[in-house]
């Protein structure tokens, strides 16, 4: 029997959404509107400028939500000791990359709110795995800790501009570009030398953290490093050691986000389908006393893979002349479905339809006019 | 480059109207696509690697990684305009150019109010016509401005071709990619020792 197109796609999601609720996360929804202020307060954490607006009955500004978290955070109540956990699924609305235009993207993810530990870092980093798994047999899983890398621009002591123009470089692994902007900026070769090498550095998280460690030694506290290292090393003996990679290259929001980032990729997907990472930043902007880790999938990108291609339209084409009665049609469609084929029934073959076979209906009968599979 | 790099292709060479050339024993594929579209295959995965100028990934800003300056096709994105040309900063500066988003950047950068005037090609001749004051364009030895009677008012940028790379494919073909990196740059250096 002929598989529904967005089969794989559902299947998928649903069991995404039993992997979060195994682990407790309760599911967050919303509505599909916010007021358009939330998202003008803290438009550089928004992944797109592109909000399509409306005004409400009352004249209020409203926005068709762009994004998701912004919006669990505005719920969010800080209590002692307790992290809140919640998982969405819902269409957001903004500018795709590659079209210009807007789109609505089907988004799910996984947020952590309040006292984030690194159990509750773990926790998150390996669902990330898990739903990179669910995905694809092929995929990777980059992590970082920003914290580590704006530690190190800090102690340059180099200005705003400058501090940007090298996350940009080190984001696009520029390191022709870096090394001119950090001569132009005033940095010393030595410390030039150590960006550069950190820019370098990729792969499994045992070849490259002593590496790591060893440049950074006497530039940073050791302490987020070795928290990366625990961090990595359970991940790959819960199972992910394949897909586990050391990349200093991901660089999100300075302002927001401040520890643990991540970014996953599936074989055959140009970009990333998944992205997280700490954004305790966010969180003391939006006056919540709290820590927050999360992470959102990008299914769109995954349509090609998720979407079967389809070698028929249909497996019976039935085409019936004029005086043949319903009844009869009927009989016929019904007889084949009972067989668990899926069938069309036309006057005439429509243009480019493709069907395992075809069977002609008239007056005297039903008769085989061509099978293809 | 990429054949010293182990990476041979010799359909490359030959003189033939194909886009595309393979060489199944070194598993690499060639494409030949207009200089701005290169960003374009890389960054939505068509092609894992690409050769593209600064000017192309300044005006798009495509999400690859930019792994290598080749450091060929040397050239600079430049202000020019007309000899006598002074810039009277009472006025908004009309500026004619194919590079609207670096043009826009750059003086953005320099909080100077603008009006851009997007053309496709023979932009030397907006000044000479007075549709705009300047021109935003690659320059490379200078001639052609100087036959239009224009000059190189102020630099923007140096350009040059880059190595770039999509990011999911850097990550699958890893070694392949790191490969022809370290060829490609160890080049480099003996060119430039």
């Amino acid at each position: 029997m002929s598989t529904f197109n967005l089969r794989k796609e559902e299947e998928i999601i649903n069991r995404l959404r039993s992997l979060y609720e195994l682990y407790g996360y309760a599911q967050f929804k919303m509505s599909k509107f916010e007021e358009y202020d939330l998202y003008v307060r803290n438009k550089d954490f928004l992944i797109s400028d592109g909000i399509i607006t409306f005004t409400d009955t009352n004249g209020k500004l409203l926005a068709l939500k762009p994004d998701v978290t912004l919006s669990i955070i505005k719920n969010f109540r800080a209590s002692e000791g307790v992290v809140d956990k919640v998982y969405y699924n819902e269409n957001v609305y903004r500018i795709s990359g590659g079209t210009h235009s807007f789109k609505e993207i089907l988004q799910l993810g996984v947020e952590c709110m309040g006292h984030v530990d690194t159990y509750c870092q773990f926790e998150v980093l390996s669902l990330a795995a898990k739903s990179l798994s669910l995905l694809s047999d092929e995929v990777v899983l980059d992590v970082s800790d920003f914290g580590i890398l704006t530690d190190l621009l800090e102690s340059f002591g180099i200005n705003t501009s400058l501090k940007k123009e090298i996350l940009v470089a080190i984001g696009e692994k520029n390191v022709h570009d870096l090394e001119r902007i950090c001569a132009n900026g005033g940095i010393s070769a030595y410390d030039t030398g150590i960006l550069t090498e950190l820019v370098r550095l990729y792969g499994n998280p045992t070849e490259v953290l002593p590496r790591i460690k060893t440049i950074l030694s006497d530039k940073i506290d050791s302490e987020k490093l070795n928290v990366l290292e625990t961090l990595c090393k359970s991940l790959c003996d819960s199972g992910f050691s394949n897909m586990v990679r050391i990349d200093f290259s991901i660089v999100n929001g300075v302002d927001y986000y401040n520890g643990i980032v991540f970014k996953g990729f599936v074989k055959g997907i140009p970009s990333a389908v998944l992205s997280g990472g700490q954004y305790d930043g966010l969180m003391k902007k939006m006056q919540r006393n709290a820590g927050a880790i999360g992470f959102a999938l990008y299914l769109d990108l995954m349509e090609d893979l998720l979407i079967e291609k389809k070698t028929f339209d249909v497996d019976s084409l039935i085409v019936y002349t004029d005086n043949v009665s319903f009844f009869d049609i009927d009989l016929i469609l019904k007889k084949l479905i009972s067989e668990g084929k899926t069938v069309l029934a036309q006057r005439s073959v429509p243009a480019k339809i493709k069907y395992k076979e075809m069977w002609k209906l008239t007056e005297s009968g039903v008769e085989l006019l061509e099978r293809n599979a | 480059m990429f054949a010293k790099a182990g990476f041979e292709c010799p359909q490359v060479m030959e003189n033939t109207r194909k886009l595309i050339f393979e060489n199944e024993e070194r598993a690499v594929r060639y494409f030949w696509v207009k200089p701005s579209d290169v960003a374009i295959y890389v960054e939505r995965g068509a092609a894992d690697l690409g050769v593209a100028g600064k000017d192309i990934l300044l005006e798009y800003n495509p999400d690859v990684y930019e792994l290598l300056d080749l450091k060929t096709g040397i050239c600079k994105m430049a202000v020019a305009a007309p000899v006598d040309f002074r810039d009277d900063v009472r006025k908004t500066l009309k500026v004619a150019t194919k590079f609207s988003n670096i043009a826009k950047d750059y003086y953005l950068k320099k909080g100077r109010d603008i009006d851009i005037i997007h053309l496709n090609g023979s932009i030397e001749i907006a000044p000479i016509l007075g549709l705009t004051d300047v021109i935003v364009d690659i320059v490379e030895t200078g001639k052609t401005l100087k036959e239009n009677n224009l000059e190189v008012f102020e630099d923007i940028v140096p350009i040059s071709a880059r190595l770039i790379a999509n990011k999911s494919g850097f990550k699958f073909k890893n070694e392949a990619i790191r490969k022809i990196m370290e060829s490609l740059s160890e080049q480099l250096k003996e060119e430039n020792a």
